[in-house]
């Protein structure tokens, strides 16, 4: 066991420093350019899509390499390394898995140049946690598939100019093969016979939405992968390190944010910091805290030791499921009455941020697998337990 | 950057296993844990065989020479098969001596303990409460050539079988430690069990006991911090194999018991349970191997890393005992079915160096 690292990956850990001390002004100093200035710095160094192959633009960068980059970019909390969120995480490894040839030149690119946002279509008003349920249809007509059905909780649509969705082909209704029969397409979102509906959460954010799908005709060449085979489409199998680190990074700069507003915070007098419950708390917090990074670490130590991971990952998921309900409820709660203000509100605090904070979990805790998901797939995957 | 064990670790813990599984069954577990003596002397020499009972000890002094890691691997064994044994106890004795003791000491006792021919444990806190150090009261007597001893340590773990006491004292507003031997003058130690049977403390009474000054090691108050510290670790370290054990008994027990016409585990009332306890285990596990970790190769990290994994472990273990049981029914409230062992486990572990309310603050103490 050691935690140190090798001279090289200290040698790159010192470029991404020296890289943020040169490009990353105090967000008071940043012009109107600044934003596009990063990202095309970032995107010269390589470190937009880092993981992926050479070949098709990315970094190629090793497992420690991801590891380190991501640490200190959210240790100094920098902006996102390309704005294409969904293409950079979802869409783009699944192209460079699956895709042809002509997909990979034609998409690849503009993903990691970040020039418009992709968005996918898993949901369906009746198909949630039951994914391969979907009923979205898709039929063969020529050269194209006519799409019929809708999509929603599409986070990012109302201003995405691509989705990448499963629809089915094939086993319409059957409940047995309902795995098969599905197949991935990727839609650019201006054909005809498409409509955009934003749905605004309960946060007053409008960033899903539904969409209703009329006849949308789409080129066969558009389809990524075999038909019927876009199940396996979804869970792209790139070498993506799986510790975690940016997310724990990012929480501990939010447990430092909550110790800062204990600390000049009185109630009845007292500052808040002085309170047993309070104290007690936030060290729960750490504790899980760390613990997600040292199990993001163990889970790493793994994987680059090529021992096969199974569905690790699901425990630093349901912490962090935890962590975003529990401390945005954390702050509003030590507030009193002035934590239920916010922004715009008057007796608001720091501008009802921490409000604000407190109705944001559900996109990190229900997006993705919600936590009777993640705890199904431990239950079943790791302890064997019988399935549903 | 490797948090992993080496292949020599996985083998030794392959030994361990197997030894404890072949040797210590439950139904040896249950036998020593309601003898008198409250472990057996035959696991006790066979252990010493393997090396166990000397892993921390250098070679110079006829020990193996491994350290902490190593250690949790043993402890973490220990842990899930439940074995009776002063283990823990002569662990921190044996560490202790090598970093504390001076040459002389060393090459007095630690050839024994490494043996197993002298079994030994630590005394250290007066009032039983928090392991600070304000709860070490006991005040040494000046005498020309030593100190005397006189006072009484409640809740020694071992001080049964133990032969060999480390036992903390205060002189000249110093802390310090005495080796005191079970045949001393004045000396006596009582023998109990505990609810876990499987762990025996005791009180270890001290009348004008004389103890030279070649048998005394001072020591600071940080390292008096970091000699209750490790025994968090050890502490922790074995709630963790029996967290895995109490997961293991209560997964396979769910596939197999049919109600409504399926085994209880598809049910997700006892499933989401169930990963609840693994993501539980995981966490605090990965919190005890890096506070492991930081006792041999990053002290400064110990304080916050000790606390952050006995915290954790103490509510998370105390709460699987209870739920392991329950999810049994009525078989797991008998006697005879062996989850209640845990449970009792469960409850002993919590105090032990410290409870998670104990934890907590001091980590808010160290952070905030």
């Amino acid at each position: 066991m050691d935690f140190e690292y090798t001279r090289e990956e200290e040698a790159f850990r010192q470029e991404v420093r020296d890289f943020l001390d040169e490009n990353l002004p105090p967000r008071e100093q940043r012009g109107s350019d600044f934003m596009e200035n990063w990202l095309a710095r970032v995107r010269e160094k390589r470190w937009v899509g880092f993981s992926w192959p050479r070949e098709v633009g990315g970094g190629g960068g090793d497992i420690m390499s991801q590891v380190i980059l991501k640490e200190e970019m959210a240790a100094r909390r920098a902006p996102p390394l390309g704005t294409c969120m969904m293409g950079l995480a979802w869409v783009g490894p699944g192209i460079i898995q699956y895709g042809t040839d002509e997909q990979k030149a034609r998409f690849i690119p503009d993903i990691l140049d970040s020039k418009y946002h992709w968005c996918t279509g898993y949901s369906e008003p009746n198909v949630g946690s039951d994914l391969a349920a979907l009923q979205c249809k898709a039929l063969r007509d020529g050269d194209h598939y006519v799409i019929n059905g809708t999509k929603i909780w599409t986070t990012l649509a109302p201003i995405a100019s691509w989705i990448s969705m499963l629809v089915r082909t094939d086993n319409f209704g059957s409940e047995e093969a309902k795995h098969e029969g599905i197949t991935a397409l990727l839609v650019k979102l201006d054909a005809p016979g498409i409509e955009i509906r934003p749905i605004e959460n309960m946060a007053g954010q409008r960033a899903f939405a539904q969409i209703f799908f009329d006849n949308v005709r789409v080129p066969v060449a558009n389809r990524l992968g075999d038909e019927g085979k876009g199940w396996a489409v979804t869970i792209s199998s790139l070498a993506n390190e799986r510790s975690s680190i940016g997310e724990v990074t990012a929480m501990y700069s939010k447990l430092e944010s909550l110790k800062e507003l204990v600390r000049r915070t009185t109630r009845n007098g007292k500052p808040l910091s002085d309170k047993p419950s309070v104290r007690r708390e936030l060290a729960r917090f750490e504790a899980k805290i760390e613990a997600m990074r040292l199990n993001g670490l163990r889970y790493l130590t793994r994987q680059i030791r090529g021992q096969p991971l199974s569905s690790e990952t699901s425990v630093n998921k349901l912490h962090r499921a935890d962590l975003e309900v529990e401390m945005g409820d954390f702050a509003v709660s030590i507030l009193g009455q002035a934590g239920n203000q916010t922004r715009r509100q008057e007796g608001a605090v720091d501008n009802g941020s921490w409000a604000a904070d407190a109705l944001g979990w559900p996109s990190v805790v229900i997006g993705g697998g919600t936590p009777n998901i993640q705890k199904n797939i431990i239950a079943e995957r790791i302890l064997k337990l019988p399935k549903d | 950057m490797n948090f992993g064990f080496t292949e020599e670790q996985e083998l030794l813990r392959e030994q361990v296993r197997k030894f404890l599984e072949e040797r210590c069954p439950t139904s040896t577990v249950r036998s020593i844990m309601n003898s008198d003596a409250g472990y057996s002397s035959e696991h006790w020499s066979q252990m010493a065989a393997l090396g166990w009972l000397g892993l921390m000890i250098d070679e110079s002094h006829e020990g193996v020479g491994l350290g902490w890691i190593d250690l949790i691997v043993v402890l973490e064994e220990m842990g899930r098969s439940l074995c009776p044994t002063p283990f823990v106890s002569h662990c921190l004795t044996a560490s202790t001596l090598c970093e504390l003791g001076n040459e002389e000491q060393k090459k007095t006792c630690l050839p024994g303990l490494a043996s197993g021919d002298t079994i030994g444990t630590i005394a250290v806190l007066d009032i039983p409460d928090d392991p600070i150090a304000d709860n070490l009261t006991l005040q040494a007597s000046a005498d020309p050539g030593g100190i005397i001893l006189t006072g009484t340590k409640p809740f020694v773990t071992d001080a049964g079988s133990a032969d060999l006491f480390l036992v903390a004292y205060r002189h000249a507003n110093k802390p310090g430690l005495a080796i005191v031997r079970r045949q001393d003058d004045g000396v006596s130690a009582s023998s109990t069990a505990t609810m876990d049977l499987t762990k025996r403390t005791g009180t270890l009474t001290l009348e004008n006991v004389k103890v030279p000054a070649a048998q005394l090691i001072p020591m600071t108050e940080a390292q008096l911090i970091r000699l209750l510290d490790k025994g968090v670790v050890a502490v922790t370290a074995e709630m963790v194999g029996a967290a895995e054990a109490i997961i293991e008994m209560t997964t396979s027990y769910a596939r197999e018991r049919i109600q409504f016409g399926h085994p209880i585990g598809k049910y997700q009332g006892v499933k989401h349970r169930l990963a609840e306890m693994y993501v539980d285990v995981e966490s605090f596990k990965s919190l005890a191997y890096f506070a492991a970790w930081c006792v041999d190769e990053d002290p400064d990290q110990l304080p916050r890393a000790a606390s952050l994994a006995k915290a954790y472990a103490s509510d998370a273990f105390a709460q699987m005992g209870i739920d392991g049981v329950q999810l049994h029914g009525a078989i797991g409230f008998t006697q005879e079915y062996d989850i209640q062992l845990y449970l009792k486990r469960s409850k002993w572990a919590r105090p032990m160096f410290g409870d998670a309310d104990y934890h907590y603050e001091r980590v808010a103490a160290l952070t905030l």
